[in-house]
């Protein structure tokens, strides 16, 4: 026990005096989150607009200034025509153009109804959406107190935004990145640590050393699961204190589950350091075959049901996925572990197969 | 010039030895483009919303027809009962519940507000709000027809009098493909020049042999050219092949010249493999270089607006992004491909890109040591 | 027979950090000779080839290597030299034939010289089968052999070998003398590092290092008598007991 114990503290020694990667493995989730919840943002905020007004009366004036007032727009130019809109997409200047048609105010009193345009950029889909969704807000809004007098909107909806009420993107992405960092550090860092001592033949020393396999496999990954519960704990509380994602369920529960995680990243990293031989591969097998698919086919940014049925069905064989949705369903849903136990069990099964796989590719290298 | 070539000719025979390269430099972009285009979108489609209704009218079927018609939609019915909505929510069963109420179609045609109420999973914030942009979209394009058209209702009553035609210019479809695969070229183009610079030259620190180049009479200049000029080459047929499948399977447009779009390429190399280089200098080994560019890789794509847009951003980091050669080259290249541009659209970007690789690539030079 | 000095250090001194690795070297090292560098690893040796290959920079001294001076002309004395490194240096993913045209290439030499010399070397040699291989695939007596030929390929005034035989067994490490004698016969000056201390009889002249500082210099029958010693071995126990 003596001797293992020393073991272990020479390699949180190993990890701790490497200091520029110790910097990294802490610095790279707090930066994801930082610039996940203040940089990253799915909404329009100044959008830049242009117009273009054939008529110039008092209405199309107003409707321009409101534009212009609302946070989401700014109108930064008018245009005579089609033309110079045109080349003010190209130039990327404005996002959107509003044109307001010949005897816009005229038009209204007479027929009650006048014409609007708005040409999109829809080069970025999603945010072409967004800001026309955005105009056609402003100009309802106009119409409903200018032009009718107080006529309420005939049918609205009354939406209600269930667990997420001001549509936080922290929501996502806090728990996202606790799946991704979780991989990086347990899964990618020890199985190139392995690899290592394997490229410098230091594992040969270690094996024929009095210490037993398994305490060498629990001193090489031990160390890496601390790391990765500080991380846990740092993301959780920096989400919580800075961007406000709360932990409604259980801690204990939530707890549990990611140290559940955390055994089965390890023993991937485990099988993966079994099967190659150099650092590069180990890299890449795991950048390529877990962080890829962790990043994208977990639900982490992008949702699981938009993907093509063949994307779908292998997002099943993702562990982060199964990870994602009980950590959500604990810290947002506020749900027990009854609702979770399918994922709960299959996290599990995952980890012994995992592990007995690794330990019987250990055992007949070693025979 | 006969030592650059010299150096030119190993380094492309290394380049074709290596196992890796292979793979790299002629499947990536398939995996890239096929993988990441399917993968990475933030596209709505046939979303489960589940719709109740309790009227059971003709304008209440109207209405559950249009969701129906909706490519954004995959509806579900279900009678009634609040604690089995709520089930379903937890469970992730669904991910809106319409409910349409008792008195829909009486109240409209009496013209009493009518208010629908709409339920939406926001854990993931940016679909539950185009959710909802979409159910309101369709109300809309309801009322207008159904309503007016068909029932003839008294026109005065409806909300809007200001009539909003909508045109998407350059991706009329909104195909949000469309929008991802210049983003995913500049990601191929940024790991080509970056990562495989850097790997390759601190390879060499690794095993010695730039040691053994370094006690020679080359020029640092020499020796650095030779290392460059193969990732330009590589470079640019990635993006010729990353954009050709773009075009062939995705329909990817091409409104712009391809002329413009390879100086520009160019220039991004250049300044990509500045950094590349820049990194080499202070990495010892692979790891180690590794691990840096996968830090700063990580928030300069993010930052590049590759998923959102930069405008939205915060001033500070609109700020930062003002150094962000991706962001740069992201912006090009999705206006030179959907809409376009040409060299004097994008002068800014243009001058930007020149100075940021200058800069770079002369600090690397620089710190570029043959004696330590 | 006066001979030119070909290397010139006097009071070198390197430091990294707080540790010295070079206290105070003086030598001189006279034209066409063997001239051997001696001590445990870790003594120095490195650190000294290295200032002198203008691989790294002296802290301070004076140190002229073919007339010209490390701190000013080291791209003078690079075309020069030639250095066969402690490490491995040849490209393991080339052939013998492309790593020696690579070199030979970045040292300026033409086309059709670099066809005859290396036509000269593989009769020399005898690797008509190994010319083609992949250096990676060779094994290590000859990659140090080949690794020698790069070195003096391009007929330097001076080759700087540091541990040229380490982990070679005691035959290649002879046909690796030879190689070194044939050069210094055509004019080369030899300089080299080794912990074997046989290796240092082969020498014409030697110094011996230890923790960072010189403690004898001398031809081996100099150094033999002046500490009555009958082999080299004895000359530097008896050094290293004397402290």
């Amino acid at each position: 026990m003596k001797r293992f114990s020393g073991f272990l503290l020479k390699e949180f020694l190993h990890i701790i005096r490497d200091t520029r990667t110790m910097l990294i493995l802490f610095l790279i989730p707090i930066f994801q989150i930082l610039i996940f919840g203040y940089v990253i943002k799915n909404e329009v905020k100044d959008a830049k607009i242009g117009i273009i007004d054939m008529s110039h009366d008092n209405v199309t004036e107003e409707i321009t200034a409101r534009l212009d007032a609302a946070v989401d727009f700014n109108v930064v130019r008018e245009y005579r025509n089609y033309e110079e809109a045109e080349s003010g997409f190209r130039a990327n200047e404005i996002k959107a153009v509003v044109v307001f048609a010949d005897n816009f105010a005229n038009d209204l009193g007479k027929y009650r109804s006048a014409d609007v345009q708005i040409l999109l950029d829809a080069s970025d889909p999603n945010l072409a959406n967004l800001i026309n969704s955005y105009i056609s807000v402003i100009l309802n809004k106009y119409s409903h107190e200018k032009i009718q007098t107080g006529t309420p909107a005939l049918v609205s909806t009354e939406p209600r935004m269930w667990f997420n009420e001001n549509l936080h993107s922290a929501y996502m992405f806090v728990p996202g990145t606790m799946a991704l960092i979780l991989m990086l550090i347990t899964a990618l860092m020890s199985s190139i640590s392995i690899a290592r001592e394997k490229e410098n033949g230091t594992m040969e020393i270690l094996l024929v050393s009095p210490l037993k396999p398994i305490q060498i496999i629990l001193g090489k990954l031990t160390p890496y699961a601390v790391l990765s519960i500080v991380n846990v704990i740092s993301i959780l509380v920096i989400g919580n204190v800075v961007f406000g994602v709360p932990v409604n369920g259980s801690w204990v529960l939530l707890l549990l589950s990611s140290f559940l995680f955390i055994l089965l990243a390890l023993s991937l990293g485990l099988l993966v350091s079994t099967v190659v031989k150099t650092q590069q591969t180990a890299m890449f097998i795991s950048i390529l075959g877990l962080m890829l698919p962790t990043m994208l086919l977990s639900g982490f940014i992008f949702p699981i049901e938009n993907m093509p049925v063949i994307l779908q069905y292998l997002s099943y064989i993702v562990p982060a996925k199964y990870f994602l949705i009980i950590i959500k369903s604990i810290m947002l849903k506020g749900l027990g572990l009854d609702y979770i136990i399918n994922e709960v069990l299959i996290l599990i099964s995952i980890t012994v197969g995992l592990i007995a796989l690794s330990v019987l590719k250990f055992k007949t290298r070693l025979e | 010039m006969r030592t650059v070539l010299i150096i030119l000719r190993k380094e492309f025979k290394q380049i074709f030895r290596d196992r890796m390269m292979i793979p790299i430099i002629f499947f990536m972009p398939f995996v890239q483009t096929l993988i990441l285009v399917y993968a990475a979108t933030l596209e709505l489609k046939n979303t489960n919303i589940t719709i109740v209704d309790i009227d059971h009218s003709d304008f209440s079927r109207h209405l559950i027809a249009k969701f129906n018609a909706s490519p954004f939609f995959k509806v579900n019915y279900q009678e009634y009962n609040y604690s089995l909505i709520e089930d379903d929510i937890l469970k992730d069963e669904t991910k809106s519940v319409l409910i349409i109420p008792a008195n829909f179609e009486k109240d409209i045609r009496s013209g009493a507000p009518v208010n629908l109420q709409m339920n939406i999973n926001a854990i993931d914030g940016q679909s539950a709000g185009l959710i909802n942009i979409y159910v309101n979209q369709i109300l809309s394009g309801f009322i207008k027809e159904e309503l007016v058209e068909k029932t003839a209702i008294n026109p005065g009553l409806l909300p809007a009098s200001i009539n909003v035609k909508s045109r998407y210019w350059y991706n009329e479809e909104l195909n949000f493909k469309h929008f991802m695969l210049p983003g995913i070229l500049v990601i191929l183009i940024s790991m080509i020049s970056i990562f495989l610079t850097s790997l390759n030259l601190v390879k060499e620190k690794e095993r010695g042999t730039i040691e053994q180049i370094n006690v020679t009479p080359i020029h640092k200049w020499q020796f650095l050219i030779g290392k460059m000029l193969p990732f330009m080459i590589i470079g640019i047929f990635e993006l010729t092949l990353g954009l050709s499948i773009g075009m062939l399977l995705f329909n990817l447009p091409f409104a712009g010249s391809v002329l413009t779009l390879f100086v520009f390429t160019l220039i991004y190399l250049f300044a990509g493999i500045g950094m590349g280089l820049l990194i080499s200098d202070f990495a010892a080994t692979q790891q180690q270089a590794m691990f840096t560019i996968f830090f700063f890789f990580l928030i300069i794509i993010l930052m590049s607006g590759i998923f959102t847009s930069v405008e939205s951003m915060p001033d500070w980091a609109q700020s930062v992004n003002k150094v962000n050669p991706v962001y740069y080259f992201m912006r090009i290249l999705r206006s030179v491909i959907l809409k376009g541009s040409t060299i004097s659209d994008l002068l800014n970007e243009f001058i930007a890109l020149i100075i940021f690789g200058i800069t770079v690539m002369s600090f690397a030079v620089w710190r570029y040591r043959k004696t330590v | 027979m006066y001979r030119e000095n070909i290397i010139e250090v006097e009071n070198l001194v390197k430091k990294f950090g707080d540790f010295t690795a070079n206290d105070n070297l003086c030598f001189e090292v006279k034209k066409s000779e063997i001239f051997g560098f001696l001590g445990a690893n870790g003594a120095g040796k490195t650190t000294a080839i290295k200032i002198l290959c203008g691989l790294l920079f002296p802290t301070s001294g004076k140190v002229m290597v073919a007339g010209y001076d490390v701190y000013k002309k080291r791209h003078e004395i690079r075309k020069n030299i030639g250095y066969m490194s402690q490490g491995f240096s040849l490209y393991e993913d080339l052939t013998v034939k492309e790593n020696i045209e690579f070199y030979a290439g970045i040292y300026g030499l033409k086309r059709s010289e670099i066809k005859t010399r290396f036509e000269d070397l593989v009769q020399k040699l005898g690797i008509d089968e190994l010319k083609n291989k992949f250096v990676r695939d060779l094994p290590l007596g000859w990659k140090q052999k080949i690794a020698f030929s790069v070195a003096i390929f391009h007929k330097p005034q001076i080759v700087f070998l540091d541990e040229p035989t380490s982990g070679v067994d005691p035959i290649t490490r002879r046909q690796f003398w030879d190689l070194i004698y044939e050069a210094v016969e055509s004019g080369i000056t030899v300089f080299v590092t080794t912990h074997y201390l046989d290796e240092a009889e082969y020498c014409d002249r030697v110094c011996i290092m230890a923790e960072g500082r010189i403690d004898a210099i001398g031809t081996p029958d100099e150094l033999k008598a002046r500490f009555q010693s009958k082999n080299m071995d004895e000359v530097f126990v008896k050094i290293a007991r004397g402290k």
